[in-house]
């Protein structure tokens, strides 16, 4: 028996075979990218006494029907709620020597805003009617402001950005002691607490 | 003189294309792996406002909400009021906690209390809505919820 080359097997069409499943694939799937802005509700029941908040740590932003900013009793335009919300925020307006004092605070200290960051609340009032746009516009603004204070502390403390720091634990990505990071990252937390509220929407032209 | 008679009537040889296959496998391997199967059929329209300051959504235990004016090709039928869609179907605002309970108990078990919900809202969509789902959501004791946006500045457009 002599032995006989195989013959060689044709794989023209291997490659429409590939295309075919490829262009399956290109139509029935997406490429997931999504991120947002994450939040906490605050649960359902009534509280016995609310905590009484003192007008000056109040930063009350209110957004009308025709989305019009109002912010502390004056018309403001968008790009400048995250400027005004900082320096609220790090007003650190308690007296040196008394316990509220604020002593990584860089504000203008006024007696008048907020005694400091722990005190502070910035407090959202929307009408039904705003567009969700503008919304998501105020509240991106207003994270913005936290997340340049925390960063601020943070580069100070550690010498390392906290919005940095905290992406790439959630993605995975961190190298180094990660619990360690997470401490840290609770630190510069609690210097500048997230206080947002948002009061009950008022229907239009109440 | 028989040297010049050896080439054949002068045709160009075939191109080799047994390396076409590889290079659309490995295309198509990449989209296996960077791609999900779409699983909800989109009803509302869905412009995503932009924001900067964003994390990213842990996709294992979300539940999506959808929120829009129907997209042109439902307008006949459901008119241009902004709308809640659930999985496949539209839900009404009073039906929202029973369509999130089921879509709650779809996932896995270790994880139904630590659900997040993602709310895909129109820009257009107006935030009384949006409300009246965080309502909802309230009163069924799932706090944590993600706005998703898409990236971009929302200031300076």
């Amino acid at each position: 028996m002599a032995r006989r080359a195989t013959p060689e097997v044709n794989a023209g069409s291997m490659a429409d075979i590939a295309f075919l499943l490829l262009i399956f694939f290109l139509v029935t799937t997406t490429i997931e990218k999504d991120k947002g802005i994450a939040r906490q509700l605050p649960p359902d029941e009534e509280i016995e006494d609310p905590p009484i908040i003192k007008q000056k740590n109040l930063f009350i932003v209110s957004v009308n029907k025709d989305d019009q900013l109002l912010v502390e009793d004056e018309l403001m335009k968008v790009g400048d709620l995250r400027e005004a919300a900082i320096q609220f925020l790090d007003n650190g307006g308690a007296p040196n020597g008394s316990p509220e004092y604020c002593n990584y605070c860089k504000g203008a200290r006024d007696p008048k805003s907020s005694d400091n960051p722990e005190k502070a609340v910035i407090s959202v009032q929307n009408d039904r009617l705003t567009s969700y746009s503008m919304y998501i516009t105020v509240q991106n603004e207003l994270v913005a402001a936290y997340n340049f204070l925390r960063n601020r502390e943070s580069q100070r403390l550690f010498g390392w950005k906290f919005t940095e720091v905290k992406q790439s634990i959630d993605e995975g990505s961190f190298n180094g002691n990660e619990d360690d990071a997470q401490e840290k990252l609770e630190r510069i937390q609690k210097l500048f607490p997230l206080k947002l509220s948002e009061a009950e929407p008022k229907k239009s032209g109440q | 003189m028989s040297k010049f008679k050896k080439k054949k009537g002068g045709e160009i040889p075939a191109v080799n294309t047994a390396s076409l296959p590889d290079i659309v496998f490995m295309l198509l391997f990449f989209f296996m792996v960077v791609t999900v199967l779409r699983d909800n059929n989109l009803l509302v329209q869905n412009t995503l406002p932009k924001a900067d300051q964003l994390e990213k959504l842990k996709k294992d235990r979300s539940v999506y909400i959808y929120a829009g004016k129907p997209s042109s090709r439902y307008k006949d039928k459901y008119g241009t009021e902004g709308k809640i869609q659930i999985g496949d179907k539209f839900t009404d605002i009073s039906n929202v906690k029973f369509a999130l309970t089921e879509a709650r108990e779809a996932l896995r078990p270790e994880l139904q209390d630590k659900v997040m919900v993602a709310l895909k809202v129109d820009e257009e969509t107006n935030t009384g809505l949006v409300t009246d789902i965080k309502q909802q959501l309230r009163d069924l004791n799932m706090l944590k919820i993600i706005y998703i946006t898409a990236p971009g500045n929302p200031v300076n457009q």
